[in-house]
């Protein structure tokens, strides 16, 4: 896709000449519905290989599920209050989530045991993740901090704050040796490890959520003024806008898909939107239901995606179950 | 959980299962050991021998290979892996010594041709020949002459640039005479490779040349130099030995005439430095001490083992003419004189190879006669009484006893005159070139006007004694020293043998302790020197104290009685010593070192070196929609060490201890530390909204408060807010604890409907609300603004403002009333989740679950909902009621309908209502910012405590705003 992407000047030039666009190759069938049974949930997060979801649920647990029976695995408790973030290592041997409770637990995902419970933030933690190798757990919270925890060592203080927000982290990413924060100071950080870089994006509106593109060279943010917007990582300029929906007032998702070509955002007016990347179309509005969709989560490698309105986590597919699905099925409107 | 239950056997499945057991099937036998056969990677059999014999059977009947022989290798067709053939060159094969032989360059790293200096340097070449005459083949530099390399080194291309020519030496121009013509050519010093050997001719000094004459001011190149070559002897031949001459032995010497090197040796060496032909020429044949007379020789009355020739001798007393010309001239008579003096030299015989005859002749070494025993010498011993010798310490005991008996006592360090310790601080500054030290230059300027006057009268008046026995300046030397050096004073104290000047220093030291000590009244813990002996720092401390006291006997009585005279007196040395280097620091050394001002800077607080730019510029590119290079910046950020190794990626900054962004420290108490997000001074993004169009109440009375700060001094604000404070903290709680508590329904509907409410906003307005908060001044700066404020209005008592307080609350009222009927709409929807307490909502758990514990903490529970941007989505009706069904029901979906029908009323109203509010605004835009800013700032906090004094509107007083700000402090500080 970026190949396609003269980046930076905003020209948009097709290196192959396909003879014929696909179509758009978008979840938009449901396939499975999950009542998760633990209040609301607060983030759905596909695993490292996508065979497995996490939900977060408010009623202080987070839950393990096969994505493919829509069976429920394993539950984790041990957090004190709502779970808000949770994420998988790359070896799917254990978990980190963050909550309310201003803690960041790291879990055996066999014994379903607490490997470790990291407290230091002041707030509540709103967003969390493993690196690349599961070596360090970075969280940010509401109290404007983002902090590195060592999961090697036994020390239970944080490797690094990384302080420079003005406000709360609402959301963050690593991938490989970046990290990427959006905070509610409408500032989108990227703080480069191998440069020792700190680049700040300023979007002026609080960010709800920030995404690295699959192929490293864009970011995604969302924002409370109802837009997505795509900067080009290295420059910070604006590739894309994405407008439409409705995100005022929630901490909502948003996600690339997962060949970059749609960018995809949660609403408040339960649904789910789906612009084409490269001509920031509206290309599919999915309806979810009929409250605010949560959180979303895209399948790493397939045409696939998570969506959490409520206490139901629903699976998004690209053919409905054992009908094969032809083009001209329109697109939900 | 229930579906645990179920969930259990879903569990992933690893690896491949065993076959399951039939029961039917026999039992396996164990298979006998005369079965168990081993085959090959064909299946054959192979026949276990022993493992003594080798093991398995393996070949042809145990040989290697096959009935053929050696098993052919297999061919592999090599067209596809040419690349990968394995060429095998003769070098393998070959020893190293001997790829010279074959041509074949060696491998390794030699010097490149450009770098060797392996070009014909005429000098280095004279220097070989003359060395090569020496050598056992002579003659064997001649291939190298005939083959020389045509490139020049580096080396003397470099010179050539600089203006060297050939044949010069290398230096400065010198400034001397023109060389004289000479008949005998250039005839020059040669080092110590000069062979005078019966020619005195090549003695020409460079004195000589002093009184040669020639034109002033010419500068000429220094003189060439031939080098010594260093070959090490390796014959076993004597000293001087020299080998058979080829040019004689070979060629006769007939036809050596061009070739300097087939000439007979001196004649040779003589032609090399440029010597003229002397004498009879030779026969030929073989000559040198090697050979005797050949079988070939006819002439049988030559000497066999050494021919001499009369030519070698002189033939005249008194020297042959000196060659120069100037023979019969009457010549200056040093000249005379010093080619008389070179000229002994040849009668002395001959000089062997590399040597010169010495210039100056060894002055004899004088031998004195052993001195006569006087006559009643008795060779006895006597042992002098011992002396501790563990006390010395440091050293070895045979070396202190031997130390002892040969001085008397021993001498813990004998000084180097001269060395490091025994220059003062000006010798080794002039030594190292360092500049002046910035200070006082003596010690009496150390000194406090007082303590010098002492110290003058003590010198002047009650020291006669010691300045008899040590003149003054020996005083004021031993004052410098004390200063200067420990080790200067170490030294002197203990190596100078002369005890009279001895007592007299220590003396006029001990006094200068005295001087620097006494009076003082230092309770406090002084240096310690003697820690490791308790006794002897016991003592020290008397020492001290009774200096303190200005007693002048102090040494003496203070030292340990029990103990040698020459420990005594040691213990004198350290004490003074000690007294005076570590004498208190108020008198010397004080002025010199300033002490820091403070341990722990309170007053300073560490901030980010690298500011955020103007938001004001990025807010407009926002708008603009230019993003990039505006709305960028990049900072130097320093991640952790063990952060990068967690990342594996190397550390950006290696070896730098910055963690972060790096910071400065400023004053904390500055305004402007806060005011100042950029470094051009304006006021920050939060007082100064991005925009006109959007600016907050809160915004325009930070501006105002700013223009007023500027106005007044900050330090008063600062110091008149924190009175206030102190005076509003006991009335602040009660009444807002009461009302939290009476209110409590009541302010929850408020907090659900400003939920509601910033839901279902304008665009702007979120914004509006979102900058504020994210771009909230600090505290100090809020106390400040309205600890002035209400300072003012105390004093000034604008009525306006008051008024406009009562429009606006009595707005608030009216907006009550009106939201009234929706008021159980909106408290229904939320609250539907918090009356059942279990499934938590976002905003309602925090007041239900702290309602009873502090109201600090309940409102600190709700402002943290309302503090921080984006919130959590509430669950739905559904969920809490149970959350059990997936599908809704008719009436919920009613319900929900209703919700979003009432949001948009609510927004219709609301944009009413904001409105009015803009208008307001502009009305009173002028005199009445912060009470709204306030009021605006926290929606629902204040709207719920209005409601509770909503009565009496006119009460929003200074105090009721304090309150709030308190309030505000303490969501901070949580």
């Amino acid at each position: 896709m970026a190949a396609t992407l003269a980046v930076g000047s905003g020209v948009f030039v097709m290196t192959f000449p396909q003879p014929r666009p696909q179509a758009p190759q978008l979840p938009q069938h449901l396939l499975t519905t999950i009542d998760c049974q633990q209040g609301a949930v607060r983030a759905v997060r596909f695993n490292a290989d996508g065979n497995y979801a996490l939900s977060c649920g408010s009623d202080k647990s987070l839950k393990l599920w096969s994505v493919s029976r829509g069976t429920l695995l394993k539950t984790y408790s041990g957090h004190g209050y709502e779970v808000l973030d949770a994420d998988g290592s790359y070896d799917n041997s254990q978990l980190c989530s963050c909550s309310s409770d201003k803690t960041v637990i790291l879990w055996d995902v066999a014994t379903g045991q607490v490997t470790r419970k990291l407290r230091g933030h002041a707030g509540k933690v709103n967003c969390v993740q493993f690196n690349e190798e599961a070596t360090v757990i970075l969280s940010g919270s509401i109290d404007g901090t983002v902090r590195c925890w060592d999961t090697r060592s036994r020390r239970f203080e944080p490797i690094q704050i990384l302080d420079e927000a003005r406000d709360g982290i609402s959301s963050l990413k690593v991938v490989q040796h970046e990290l990427l924060t959006g905070s509610v100071d409408g500032r989108v950080r990227r703080y480069d490890l191998r440069m020792g870089q700190l680049h700040v994006d300023f979007i002026s509106s609080p960010i709800t959520c920030v995404c690295f593109s699959q192929d490293g060279q864009c970011t995604l943010s969302s924002s409370l003024d109802s837009t997505v917007r795509l900067l080009d990582k290295s420059t910070g300029e604006m590739l894309g806008e994405y407008k439409g929906h409705k995100m005022k007032g929630y901490k909502l998702d948003c996600c690339l898909s997962s060949k970059d070509t749609h960018v995809l955002s949660c609403s408040e007016d339960g649904h789910v939107y789906c612009w084409d990347l490269v001509e920031g179309s509206l290309s599919l509005k999915l309806p979810v239901g009929k409250a605010v969709v949560q959180s979303l989560s895209f399948h790493p490698t397939e045409t696939c995606l998570l969506t959490a309105m409520e206490g139901r986590v629903q699976l998004w597919g690209l053919e409905p179950e054992e009908t094969v699905k032809t083009e001209e099925d329109t697109m939900a409107s | 959980m229930a579906s645990d239950s179920d969930s259990d056997e879903d569990f992933v499945t690893y690896g491949t299962p065993l076959e399951p057991l039939e029961e039917d099937e026999p039992l396996k036998k164990p298979v006998p050991l005369h079965e168990q056969t081993v085959k090959d990677e064909k299946g054959r059999y192979q026949r276990f021998h022993g493992a003594f014999t080798g093991g398995f059977s393996a070949g042809y009947f145990n040989t290697v290979g096959t009935k053929e022989g050696w098993a052919p290798s297999t061919f592999v067709s090599s067209r596809q892996q040419k690349a990968e053939k394995q060429h095998v060159r003769p070098e393998d094969f070959m020893d190293d010594e001997d790829f010279s032989e074959h041509g074949i360059a060696p491998r390794e790293i030699t010097t490149s041709q450009e770098f060797s200096s392996g070009r014909k340097d005429a000098v280095r070449e004279k220097a070989r020949a003359v060395n090569a005459q020496a050598a056992l083949i002579p003659g064997d530099t001649l291939l190298e002459e005939l083959i020389s390399p045509a490139r020049l080194s580096i080396g003397v291309e470099l010179l050539r640039k600089m203006g060297w020519k050939e044949g010069q030496g290398v230096g400065p121009r010198v400034k001397r005479k023109a060389r004289r013509q000479q008949t005998k050519g250039s005839s020059r010093v040669h080092g110590v490779v000069l062979p005078p050997a019966g020619s005195e001719d090549s003695e020409q000094e460079e004195d000589d040349d002093d009184e040669e004459f020639a034109p002033e001011n010419v500068t000429f190149a220094p003189k060439d130099v031939t080098p010594v070559d260093f070959n090490p002897k390796v014959g076993v031949q004597g000293l001087g030995y020299r080998g058979l001459d080829p040019g004689l032995a070979l060629l006769g010497g007939g036809a050596a005439e061009h070739i300097d090197l087939f000439r007979p040796q001196s004649d040779t060496r003589s032609r090399l430095f440029g010597g003229a032909q002397r004498g009879s020429r030779r026969g030929g044949g073989v000559a040198g001490q090697a050979f005797g007379v050949g079988a070939l020789e006819d002439d049988d009355d030559e000497e066999v083992y050494h021919r001499d020739s009369m030519s070698r001798y002189d033939t005249v007393l008194g020297g042959e003419e000196p060659g120069d010309g100037l023979y019969g001239w009457t010549a200056p008579q040093q000249y005379k004189k010093k080619a008389e003096k070179s000229k002994d030299a040849s009668y002395l015989g001959k000089i062997l190879e590399g040597f010169t005859l010495a210039q100056k002749p060894v002055r004899d070494k004088t031998i004195f006669p052993p001195p006569d025993l006087p006559r009643d010498y008795r060779p006895v011993h006597r042992f002098r009484p011992a002396v501790d010798v563990k006390s010395l310490s440091g050293v070895s005991p045979a070396l202190a006893e031997a130390l002892k008996t040969s001085r008397g006592h021993m001498v813990k360090e004998e000084p180097e005159q001269g060395g490091r310790h025994q220059l003062d601080s000006g010798q080794r500054r002039a030594l190292l070139g360092e500049d002046t030290l910035q200070g006082p230059s003596s010690v009496m300027e150390l000194l406090r006007p007082e303590d010098r006057e002492r110290l003058k009268n003590l010198r002047n008046s009650s020291n006669v004694p010691a300045t008899k026995a040590a003149p003054t300046p020996l005083s004021q030397d031993a004052l410098k020293s004390a200063v200067t050096l420990a080790g200067s004073l170490a030294a002197r104290a203990a190596g100078s043998a002369d005890h009279g000047h001895d007592r007299g220093h220590d003396h006029g030291r001990q006094q200068e302790a005295l001087a620097a000590w006494k009076g003082i009244q230092t309770t406090s813990q002084t240096f310690r020197p003697f820690e490791k002996n308790p006794s002897k720092q016991a003592r020290y401390e008397m020492y001290l104290n009774r200096l303190k006291q200005g007693d002048k006997d102090a040494l003496e009585q203070s030292l340990d009685s029990g103990v040698t005279e020459w420990e005594r007196s040691r213990e004198r040395d350290e004490f003074v010593r000690a007294s005076i280097l570590y004498r208190p620091s108020s008198s010397s050394l004080s002025s010199r070192f300033t002490r820091a001002k403070k341990e722990e800077d309170d007053n300073s607080v560490e901030v980010s070196r690298d500011e955020e730019g103007d938001v004001d510029d990025k807010q407009a590119a926002v708008n603009m929609k230019m993003f990039g290079k505006l709305t960028r910046e990049t900072f130097e950020w320093y991640p952790d060490k063990l952060l990068c190794k967690r990342f594996n990626v190397p550390d950006p900054y290696p070896g730098c201890g910055i963690v972060g962004l790096p910071k400065v420290k400023r004053d904390k108490f500055s305004v402007f530390n806060f005011l100042t997000v950029t470094e051009s001074r304006e006021p920050p993004a939060p007082p100064k909204p991005p925009e006109s169009g959007k600016r907050s109440r809160w915004d325009v009375s930070g501006q105002k408060a700013e223009e007023k700060k500027k106005e007044e001094d900050p330090l008063s604000e600062l110091l008149s807010a924190a009175r206030n404070q102190t005076e509003t903290k006991p009335e602040k709680t009660l009444p807002a604890s009461t009302s939290t508590n009476h209110q409590t329904p009541d302010s929850r509907t408020k907090e659900a409907k400003s939920a509601d409410q910033e839901k279902g906003n304008k665009d702007d307005q979120e914004e509006e609300e979102v900058e504020e908060e994210e771009n909230r001044p600090p505290m100090d700066l809020f106390k400040a603004i309205f600890a002035g404020s209400s300072d003012e209005k105390s004093s000034s008592s604008s009525e306006g403002e008051s008024e406009d307080e009562e429009e606006e609350v009595g707005d608030i009222k009216k907006e009550e009333v009106q939201g009234e009927p929706q008021l159980i709409n909106l408290f229904k929807v939320p609250s539907s989740s918090s009356s059942s307490s279990v499934t938590s909502s976002t905003t309602t758990p925090n007041t239900t679950s702290s309602r009873h514990t502090a109201v600090v903490s309940t409102q600190n529970s709700t402002q943290v909902e309302e503090e921080f941007g984006p919130k959590l989505p509430p669950p739905s009706a559904a969920l809490s009621r149970g959350g059990a069904t997936s599908i809704r029901s008719p009436a919920e979906e009613e319900k929900l309908s209703k919700r979003s029908k009432d949001k948009k009323h609510k927004n219709k109203k609301q944009h009413k209502h904001k409105k009015e509010k803009k208008k307001k605004k502009h009305k009173k835009h002028k005199h009445k910012g912060k009470q709204q800013k306030k009021s605006k700032k926290e929606t629902s906090d204040s709207s719920s405590e209005e409601d509770s004094d909503g009565g009496e509107p006119e009460q929003v007083s200074t105090e009721e705003l304090l309150k709030r700000l308190k309030s505000m402090k303490s969501h901070e500080t949580w």
